[in-house]
């Protein structure tokens, strides 16, 4: 079907279309978006709430809403994850790609420890590992994302952490199983501004050291441009405009990514009014709001 | 955890006095006066009085009250002189009709309560418990709609009318069950066991239906949680997810109403002991009502508010088992 060679590409997203049937008529929350992501490489895919970009990042590893169809393709270094089974799947999910959620408190499991959780993950994946060798495992992942005292944390509970430390977890447990993509949905929003320069310093570390994919998702410029290298500008749904960062935020081209870049808050601002980002800057596919 | 305890307790006993206190007051001030009844019909003044002065019925009613509480406690001796009667702590008194003592009437029946409520609740645990989960795993199809439907019709009918189409149809008319015959365990086992199926189901019903809501609710707002999202995103196979991400958080809740329910119905299901017969402490509360026997009534409030008291402290020890959160450092 493809002519390009497909070991090439990491992540290679053709005519990726996520819809919903609503009574008045069928939704796309994700329309014919395409996405590339080189081995080791970055990718931000930027805009506001209901822009469709965590849906993106859920469709990608067929964790898409029951109601809702996907169609399109998603290859992961060539091999084609729609239409795969559910078994399949899940060996997909948490080994090969990994995923970060935006709010660690909820994102983990109040009842069990931090350790267990990143057990189960690990174990998931690789059959015969003794729950002592996984224990193990867990200590040094969250050794890795610079927890003092792994030892003894990887025993205490989500509630016991703080919200930088937890989702210093979280990010301990999707790299347990060395994934090759890793896909981080607004991994900083919910975390207060020091913290979030820590996160973000994290996950720049960890991609040099492991040559690990990342997919990041934000409504915040600021957070892709220290991090990744291309950016993809999502809006109702669909790709409004793509590039690399230094592109994108010297010469955008379409209005839409002005009045985001123009939204953000600048230290020489003069204090004036709060730039919203203008409702009619696109035309849009009548997307969710 | 002992010094958590310590306070539950203490708020327990809290509770309970003033539960004694509201009962006392209610009946002190709405009864008609006890002395009369106990008297007869070949009364005199002379005679109402004495009895009155050997019940402690002509003291004020603080030191009534605190005679009737002391009693509890440590024991009271009634009447003087010649004629004294001794009750030995736990007193709650005598029953103004058979002048049995309270405490021994509750003894007598509680085994008789429990074996209704123990049965039931394996009863409406089972089916609360499963048919919740069905309900919420097979959200929307016709076994889901089936089963709500279901569960609205059973939380309709009231007791007494199910207890009475049951009779009607499981012994007259199908002979499923024998009819039932007062027997001791001991001596035929199979009887005594047949007896109080009816009870069981009919108990069990009710607090089926409202299980098996509340099981399907709250399985259905876990699946929801976002932990249950990570859990998928981890790869996690679908049985371990069910059993480990959705299942306990889901269950906690149950675990609270049931330890309130089952503690609420140790204390006696009223109607369906008087509807059956059954010789147990709800019956027992049913018939001194009738009767304005005022100590039972006292007795067996008492207890409920006892039972629930404790079934609170439990569901709370209990709680801290199973929710980390809830775990108190000390």
């Amino acid at each position: 079907m493809t002519t390009e060679t497909p070991s090439e590409a990491l992540l290679q997203v053709r005519d990726l279309t996520v819809t919903f049937a609503t009574p008045r008529g069928p939704l796309d929350a994700v329309r014919s978006l395409d996405l590339d992501l080189e081995p080791g490489g970055a990718l931000g895919i930027v805009g506001e709430s209901g822009s469709g970009k965590s849906m993106t990042s859920l469709a990608i590893m067929g964790l898409q809403p029951r109601a809702a169809r996907r169609t399109g393709s998603v290859r992961l270094r060539g091999q084609e994850l729609v239409g795969m089974s559910e078994a399949e799947l899940r060996r997909v999910r948490g080994d090969r790609v990994a995923m970060v959620f935006q709010d660690p408190l909820s994102s983990l499991n109040p009842y069990y420890t931090v350790g267990l959780q990143i057990e189960e993950a690990y174990r998931a994946h690789r059959p015969g590992v003794t729950r002592r060798e996984a224990h193990k495992v867990a200590i040094a992942a969250l050794e890795r994302v610079h927890i003092r005292d792994a030892a003894v944390r990887v025993n205490h509970y989500p509630h016991q952490f703080s919200g930088g430390m937890r989702q210093r977890v979280m990010i301990a447990m999707a790299l347990s199983t060395e994934p090759e993509l890793l896909i981080a949905d607004e991994p900083t929003t919910a975390l207060d501004v020091t913290v979030q320069a820590q996160i973000l310093d994290l996950l720049q570390e960890i991609r040099h050291e492991t040559g690990t994919g990342l997919v990041l998702i934000t409504h915040d410029l600021a957070v892709v441009s220290e991090i990744t290298d291309h950016i993809v500008v999502m809006k109702d749904g669909v790709c409004v405009e793509r590039g690399a960062v230094e592109q994108i935020f010297t010469s955008p081209q379409h209005p839409y990514t002005q009045a985001l870049l123009d939204a953000v808050p600048r230290i020489d601002d003069e204090i004036g009014e709060l730039r919203a980002v203008a409702p009619s800057a696109t035309p849009t596919n009548g997307g969710p709001a | 955890m002992p010094r958590f305890l310590l306070t539950r307790i203490s708020s327990g006993l809290v509770v309970l006095l003033l539960v004694c206190l509201f009962t006392y007051l209610v009946f002190f001030a709405l009864s008609p006066d006890p002395a009369v009844q106990i008297c007869g019909k070949n009364c005199t003044p002379e005679l109402i009085d004495q009895i009155r002065a050997n019940l402690g019925l002509d003291q004020p009613f603080w030191t009534q009250f605190f005679l009737f509480v002391v009693g509890i406690f440590a024991g009271r001796t009634y009447g003087d002189g010649a004629s004294t009667v001794d009750c030995a702590a736990p007193c709650l008194g005598y029953s103004f009709q058979s002048s049995q003592a309270v405490w021994d009437m509750i003894v007598q029946r509680l085994p008789v309560s429990a074996t209704v409520a123990v049965g039931a609740a394996v009863l409406w645990l089972l089916a609360g418990l499963v048919g919740g989960l069905l309900s919420a795993v097979k959200e929307g199809t016709f076994l889901d709609r089936f089963t709500t439907g279901l569960t609205l019709t059973s939380m309709s009918i009231p007791n007494y009318v199910l207890a009475l189409v049951l009779q009607y149809v499981l012994v007259v008319q199908l002979q499923w069950l024998p009819f039932p015959q007062a027997v001791a365990f001991a001596d035929d086992p199979v009887q005594w066991f047949l007896n109080f199926v009816m009870p069981w189901i009919v108990l069990a019903v009710g607090y089926a239906a409202a299980y098996t809501r509340l099981t399907r609710a709250n399985v259905l707002d876990v699946l929801r949680e976002n932990y249950v999202r990570t859990a998928y995103a981890k790869g996690l196979p679908q049985s371990l997810i069910w059993r480990r991400h959705a299942l306990r958080p889901a269950l906690t809740p149950v675990v609270t109403i049931f330890g309130m329910d089952f503690a609420g119905l140790l204390g006696g299901a009223l109607i369906t002991e008087t509807v059956f017969g059954i010789n147990g402490v709800g019956k027992m509360a049913a018939d001194s009502i009738a009767r304005n026997d005022q100590p039972v009534i006292m007795g067996v409030t008492l207890l409920a508010g006892f039972l629930v008291v404790v079934g609170n402290i439990v569901v709370d020890v209990v709680y801290t088992a199973i929710d980390p959160r809830v775990r108190v450092n000390a």
